[in-house]
């Protein structure tokens, strides 16, 4: 049995979990002294060491990402938060920055110190104010403490930190766009290279890391690189947290080391909604291919989710039992897509209204066979065309799901409509009467 | 532009407030829509005129953002923006259901606003609470485990004028435009309320107890 590791949400249940005397009392802001006294240099590699990797889905390894930036030329350089937490099925970031927001600001400003950076942002989405309530507070807490502004603790070393809130679109989450929406404009991927490493927020130096990866720093400075090492798997270290939503007995976060199991969390959760099964899952949000009870004894480290058809992403585990119909949960996916593909690319744009077309005609029991065979054709003129991963993400449900459940495709198809009792999955009683169609947002 | 003396000197005030954030100024230009909206109740003509000549922009370049993001409403939005999370997770949970009764209880449909100009509904995309599912959010409030009649409850309490505290969150939802002023990176004292962490924030916490919390050294 893996244990937990409550480390950033370890202080979640203090009293004013997310004010600064609290988050100082439990040892806060002693490792950014630390930092402080350490070459920035050695700080990256102490990162690069400890095998950190983002955890805003993509995986890359934090220290690497800083150690990218191209040597001081006297401007300069930025680091961006991206707070845009809006993968479905994600929500490890949104409670981290409520609890404790002091976490996130004091990794933020060792990472500037280690990158060069004097000017940090943290672009939250906008549609979650208490946390920017949260986040205001502790960056003014944090400047009257000394830890922001001028000549930080006598170090010589300068940081502002702007908290930005965004204005609803899920593609701010992608770096690139998340960008342009920072410096005033539609939130539209940029080409790539150039990478925000070299040409990033105004075209200067950028690091752009996930929230739960700069808040994840002040541990690794504080506890050691060796402490962080001696968790996790091979090449997937230390700990993060674990998102369980859906038909589970306790859904909620838990900490644990990489590499822990679906089984292992289910345990700890209190199982499958009692009277049912497991049906299938998604082991890093809703642009992971989906996985079944076939692979409750996975690894979720990096590898062992990729080797097995998916990703570990941002570690969202939304749970599905028996009662769910997959094509519905994939069709609404699929809306979700074209409502907030940017436009900017045609695969994406057309191909997510095209796959939306094709799926609720199937889940109004109006489609054909050859309607399945389109769809994953259609998958196909996207995945890899696309101009950012959103168009991938798009298809990745629609093809796990078709190759795990093709029969429960067919089976709409055949009885001319959906063989599932909708209100069997919800978590209160009604009679299911027939449901409004309805545009979706 | 139509706004008041008073108004316009406010505006411009906050403005130059925002605008001094960043190093490049139309970096300013998303909080300041979100100003906009705290005034006006909704992206106006004005606003936009504003933030145009704040910006150096034109009033096109203001609007082409301003289209671009959910949160910016083209029409006067109601008092309370109440959002229904539609998305697979919560949909499945009974998010539909939430959606179905709550649409004919209040009598309007998505992006639509009640005659009293109280409720604006909307069919709401992830909201990253999906533990707590069903979610409903209401002026960008938590509104946690959601069923049809407490989220009609809810509902009708803001439309009888009552104070309504989210499940997470302040003591109680403010109006669109004081929340529209927080958005824009005005502070307006009520960080410190709490309605508790959640059941589900917990959760792995509680676990690591019973085991002991023996993985990791505090």
């Amino acid at each position: 049995m893996t244990d937990l590791v409550p480390v950033l949400s370890a202080t979640w249940g203090s009293e004013q979990s997310w004010s600064l005397d609290t988050y100082t009392d439990a040892g806060g802001y002693a490792p950014l002294k630390k930092a402080l006294g350490m070459e920035p240099g050695d700080l990256i590699q102490a990162v690069k060491d400890s095998g950190l990797r983002g955890r805003g889905g993509a995986g890359f390894p934090t220290g690497m990402k800083w150690g990218f930036l191209p040597p001081d030329d006297g401007g300069p350089r930025y680091l961006v938060v991206n707070a845009d937490e809006s993968e479905p099925g994600t929500c490890k970031d949104i409670p981290t920055m409520m609890s404790a927001p002091h976490a996130l600001i004091e990794g933020v400003i060792i990472t500037s110190f280690a990158i060069g950076c004097n000017h940090a942002f943290i672009y939250l989405r906008g549609e979650v104010v208490h946390v920017y309530r949260r986040l205001l507070q502790a960056v003014r807490e944090a400047y009257e403490a000394g830890h922001l502004g001028k000549d930080i603790h006598g170090s010589g070393f300068d940081l502002d930190v702007t908290v930005h809130a965004g204005a609803g679109a899920y593609i701010c989450g992608e770096e690139t766009a998340l960008l342009d929406s920072l410096e005033g404009r539609r939130g539209q991927p940029r080409l790539k290279p150039p990478f925000p490493a070299v040409a990033g927020l105004y075209a200067r130096p950028t690091v752009v890391n996930n929230v739960e990866s700069v808040a994840s720093v002040p541990a690794i400075v504080d506890k050691g690189v060796e402490w962080f090492t001696a968790m996790g798997t091979e090449r997937s270290k230390g700990m993060g947290l674990f998102s369980l939503s859906g038909h589970v007995t306790r859904p909620g976060q838990y900490e644990a080391p990489l590499g822990i199991t679906l089984r292992e969390l289910l345990e700890l959760a209190g199982g499958i909604r009692e009277g049912h099964e497991l049906k299938f899952w998604t082991p890093g949000g809703s642009s992971t291919p989906i996985f079944t009870q076939d692979h409750l004894d996975t690894p979720l480290d990096y590898e062992s989710v990729g080797a097995a058809g998916s990703m570990l992403g941002t570690r969202a585990l939304q749970l599905f039992d028996d009662t769910t119909c997959v094509v519905r949960a994939v069709t609404r996916w699929t809306e979700f897509y074209k409502h907030e593909s940017c436009g900017k690319c045609t695969p994406c744009r057309e191909g997510t209204y095209w796959l939306t077309q094709i799926l609720k005609r199937i889940e109004a029991g109006r489609g054909t066979e050859a309607d399945i065979q389109q769809l994953l054709d259609t998958c196909d003129s996207i995945a890899g065309r696309s101009f950012c991963a959103l168009g991938d993400g798009a298809t990745s449900s629609i093809i796990s799901s078709v190759k795990l459940f093709r029969e429960e495709y067919e089976a709409h198809v055949e009885q001319g409509g959906c063989p599932f009792d909708h209100s069997a999955a919800a978590l209160f009683d009604y009679s299911d009467t027939p449901a409004t169609e309805e545009a979706h947002a | 532009m139509t706004y008041d003396e008073t108004t316009l000197a406010q505006l411009t005030e906050d403005a130059a407030a925002i605008i001094a954030r960043y190093p490049v100024k139309r970096s300013a230009l998303l909080p300041m829509l979100h100003l906009v909206q705290s005034v006006d109740g909704f992206v106006s003509p004005d606003g936009i005129e504003f933030c145009a000549g704040q910006l150096d922009l034109t009033a096109a370049e203001v609007s082409a953002v301003a289209t671009f993001y959910t949160q910016y409403k083209r029409r006067p939005n109601g008092e309370y923006q109440v959002g229904v999370c539609t998305n697979t997770l919560c949909a499945v949970m009974g998010g539909d259901r939430i959606w179905d009764e709550l649409s004919e209880h209040v009598g309007v449909g998505h992006d639509e606003t009640t005659e009293d100009g109280q409720i604006t509904l909307e069919r709401l995309e992830c909201n990253a609470a999906c533990d707590y599912a069903p979610v409903m959010m209401v002026n960008w409030e938590f509104f946690d485990n959601q069923t049809p009649e407490s989220a009609k409850q809810v509902v009708d309490d803001l439309r009888a004028g009552k104070d309504v505290a989210p499940t997470r969150g302040p003591a109680k939802v403010c109006s669109f435009k004081q929340v529209s002023r927080v958005l824009a990176g005005f502070e307006d004292g009520r960080a410190d309320e709490d309605q508790g962490a959640g059941t589900p924030t917990l959760a792995g916490l509680e676990a690591a107890k019973e085991q002991g919390w023996k993985g990791a050294a505090k």
